[in-house]
């Protein structure tokens, strides 16, 4: 029997496990990653040019990670598909454009083909086209810092959480000698004490949530946490650095504006209410030469969106109260399985819920494990739920404890940026979307040019759609509380007569809906790529393409194992007995 | 202060730096083997490289491909996410412009260059 052929995007915790499981449930699998080495930004990787002789220094539960990478690269039925982008995923014959997220599904039953750029250095010319046509696809393409607007975000030393944290474990660059970590969740820990062990000094920790806000999520129900001790040990590393380099971390406190001729020179502190509104009298001004945030995370929806699955989530419109969401955003709407809306696609990881690396794993692991036809009464896939469920519950905590509250646009000036690319200003949303001619998604769009810019609104497009509801649509949005210095006019709450009329679901004219995660072209390919021909993958591979060595021996096939959560310090292996381990081969 | 490297003498990696170099305008930038151009850019004391709309400079932002603010011409090949791409040592790096200068289609570090290098297609800027 041919087993059945497993695609994999994104190499990070969740992608690695998924393809660790299906290889163990007897599928052929392609992994592809657009990096050159698997790891995700969790486990992101020093270059192998530095020659490292303590990799694993700079990483947690990297042992149990450099373990699955070596047996999943080098198992005789993955292919691993290094610096490879997946620029567009295309529905078969019959339904090749989804109207809509979770719109009807492709009557082939097929997953969409993948379309592949490979074998090349990132954004060069020349790459090649392929196409992937797999059994099954699993989408694990994790998220990115969500960094809220202020004024001076766009100065130069103003950088997202994350790219501290990946100069500084990717490359061992430190951003600055004299840094503020500002923003929203705990990610904010290891980020401070990245910069700490590449020897900056860090000034302060600044969560934006009370103490109040931060205790009654995370203080009740902490049974639950207890399942995902797998982060403790992180976390407690991350404080006690913090304490031993005498960082302050102030809770309900966040920076609302950086400043500086040409580079951010200081940044204003400011103490906040629960709703993240400013505290009038309590900035403060500190001399920094870089400033770290995050304010939360993205999940990264473009393939998802492409194939069609259905999401849930209150659509980047966090603080609302809606009582549908999280608070956090749009995630993909998976089953206990990891199955999407969308037959033979599962998701897994960041882009189904910010849970962390455990739960990405356990998901990664589930989702493999189901996309490879697995025995769905195997034992270790029951380890599994629980613990994808556990890290579910950490989840929904993790939003409690750190919303982002409806205050936040009452930094905003009218001349503060908004759509970096594009530099469209408060002011100018203000005016867009108090016109009435102008107050559809489509024609603001048109007229400010928010999102239309390089990054096509991955950085602001849930900001946009807020601001949007907030000033001008939605009855249910509520006005913006204390403003500093707006428009006049703008925070009117008007649009008794839009009720109901969301920001994204419209699909006027016949167009598809302006979802800000609608992006056909996924990742930027140049027009020379786009005109040549893609060859299937598999045929005539090139020199470079991992097919092209058929003599890797095969190593013991993976077990599927128990993430650390459930296991601390060890890593549980399946009933080697059970059959479904190893029915082909 | 700018970004700089972590001393290699106390990186408690134990990393072992091989220097490169490439030219930024034209101007020489070190680096070390396996850096990014935004690390390379970063270490040899650039912090902003690229210009948005209004002139005013840009430079890592994300880190990990999403914002596209850190933007440069590598090589010849336009549009390179410079902190996703690894530097070789040669590498030729300019900068590039989104500022609004009313200059003319075919100058170098405008829109409407960028425009019109994407419509000659493959034929040209593609690679050197």
């Amino acid at each position: 029997m041919t087993p059945r052929h497993v695609g994999v995007v994104g190499a990070g915790p969740a992608g690695l496990a998924a393809a660790h499981a299906a290889l163990a449930a007897g599928a052929r699998v392609t992994l592809i990653d657009a990096a050159e080495q698997p790891g995700g930004q969790y486990h992101r990787m020093l270059p192998e040019a530095y020659a490292a002789e303590r990799p694993g220094r700079l990483q947690h539960g990297w042992q149990e990670f450099e373990r699955r990478r070596r047996q999943v690269l080098t198992h005789r039925r993955c292919s691993w598909l290094p610096e490879t982008s997946v620029w567009a995923l295309e529905r078969h014959e019959g339904n090749p454009e989804p109207a809509a997220p979770g719109g009807p599904a492709d009557p082939t039953g097929r997953p969409p083909r993948v379309h592949l750029l490979c074998g090349g250095p990132a954004d060069g010319s020349g790459r090649g086209r392929r196409t992937l046509d797999v059994d099954a696809l699993v989408l694990a393409t994790g998220a990115h810092d969500r960094v809220l607007p202020f004024p001076g975000w766009q100065l130069p030393g103003v950088f997202t959480a994350g790219a501290a944290q990946a100069l500084a474990k990717g490359e061992r660059v430190a951003v600055g000698e004299r840094a503020v970590v500002a923003g929203s969740g705990p990610f904010l820990l290891p980020v401070a004490a990245s910069l700490l062990e590449a020897g900056s000094t860090v000034l302060e920790v600044l969560e934006a949530n009370t103490a109040g806000t931060v205790a009654r999520g995370w203080g009740s129900r902490p049974w639950e946490l207890a399942a995902q001790l797998g982060k403790t040990p992180e976390l407690a590393d991350c404080t006690a650095a913090m304490a031993r380099h005498r960082v302050p971390y102030r809770l309900g406190c966040t920076v609302v504006e950086a400043r500086g001729e040409g580079r951010v020179e200081e940044v204003v502190t400011a103490r906040l209410r629960p709703d993240w509104s400013v505290v009038g009298g309590s900035e403060r001004t500190v001399p920094v030469d870089a400033l770290c945030i995050s304010h939360g995370f993205s999940p990264q929806l473009e393939l998802p969106v492409a194939a069609g699955c259905a999401l849930h989530g209150d659509r980047g419109r966090p603080g609302l109260g809606s009582g549908t969401g999280t608070g956090t955003g749009e995630f993909v709407l998976v089953d206990d399985e990891q199955r999407t809306s969308v037959p033979g696609v599962f998701a897994a990881g960041e882009v189904t819920g910010i849970a962390g690396e455990p739960a990405a794993r356990a998901e990664g692991a589930v989702a493999g494990w189901s996309a490879a036809g697995g025995d769905r009464s195997a034992r270790a896939l029951r380890v599994l739920r629980r613990s994808r469920d556990q890290g579910r519950a950490f989840a929904r905590r993790l939003a409690r404890a750190h919303p982002i509250g409806a205050g936040w646009p009452g930094w905003l000036r009218a001349d503060t940026v908004v759509c970096r690319c594009e530099e469209t200003d408060f002011g100018a949303l203000c005016a867009a979307f108090g016109s009435e001619a102008e107050a559809s998604p489509r024609v603001a769009k048109l007229g400010t040019r928010a999102g239309l810019g390089p990054c096509q609104a991955r950085i602001c497009g849930p900001t946009v759609l807020e601001l949007r509801d907030r000033l001008g649509a939605r009855p249910d949005a509520g006005p913006i509380p204390g403003r500093r210095d707006g428009p006049g006019g703008g925070n009117r709450a008007r649009g008794e007569d839009r009720a109901g009329d969301g920001p994204r679901e419209q699909s006027a004219e016949g167009l598809p809906a302006a979802t800000p995660h609608r992006r056909p072209i996924a990742q930027p390919l140049r027009l020379g790529e786009l005109a040549a021909s893609p060859e299937p993958w598999g045929t005539a591979p090139s020199g470079t393409a991992p097919d092209a060595t058929p003599g890797t021996p095969e190593i013991a096939t993976p077990d599927i194992t128990v993430p650390d959560a459930t296991t601390p310090g060890t890593a549980e292996r399946t009933d080697p007995t059970d059959p479904s381990e190893e029915s082909t081969s | 202060m700018s970004p700089r490297l972590v001393p290699v003498e106390s990186d408690s990696t134990g990393r072992r730096d091989r220097p490169l170099r490439i030219t930024v305008d034209g101007e020489p930038a070190d680096g070390v083997e396996g850096q990014t151009v935004a690390g390379v850019l970063l270490v040899s004391g650039r912090l902003a490289w690229r210009e948005g709309p209004s002139g005013a400079g840009r430079g890592v932002f994300c880190g990990i491909g999403v914002c596209f603010d850190c933007l440069v011409t590598v090589n010849g090949d336009r549009d390179v996410r410079a902190c996703r791409r690894r530097a070789v040592d040669g590498d030729v790096v300019h900068t590039q412009s989104r500022a609004r200068t009313g200059l003319c289609p075919g100058t170098p570090g405008t829109q409407a260059a960028s425009r019109a290098e994407a419509q000659a297609g493959p034929q040209t800027g593609e690679g050197e």
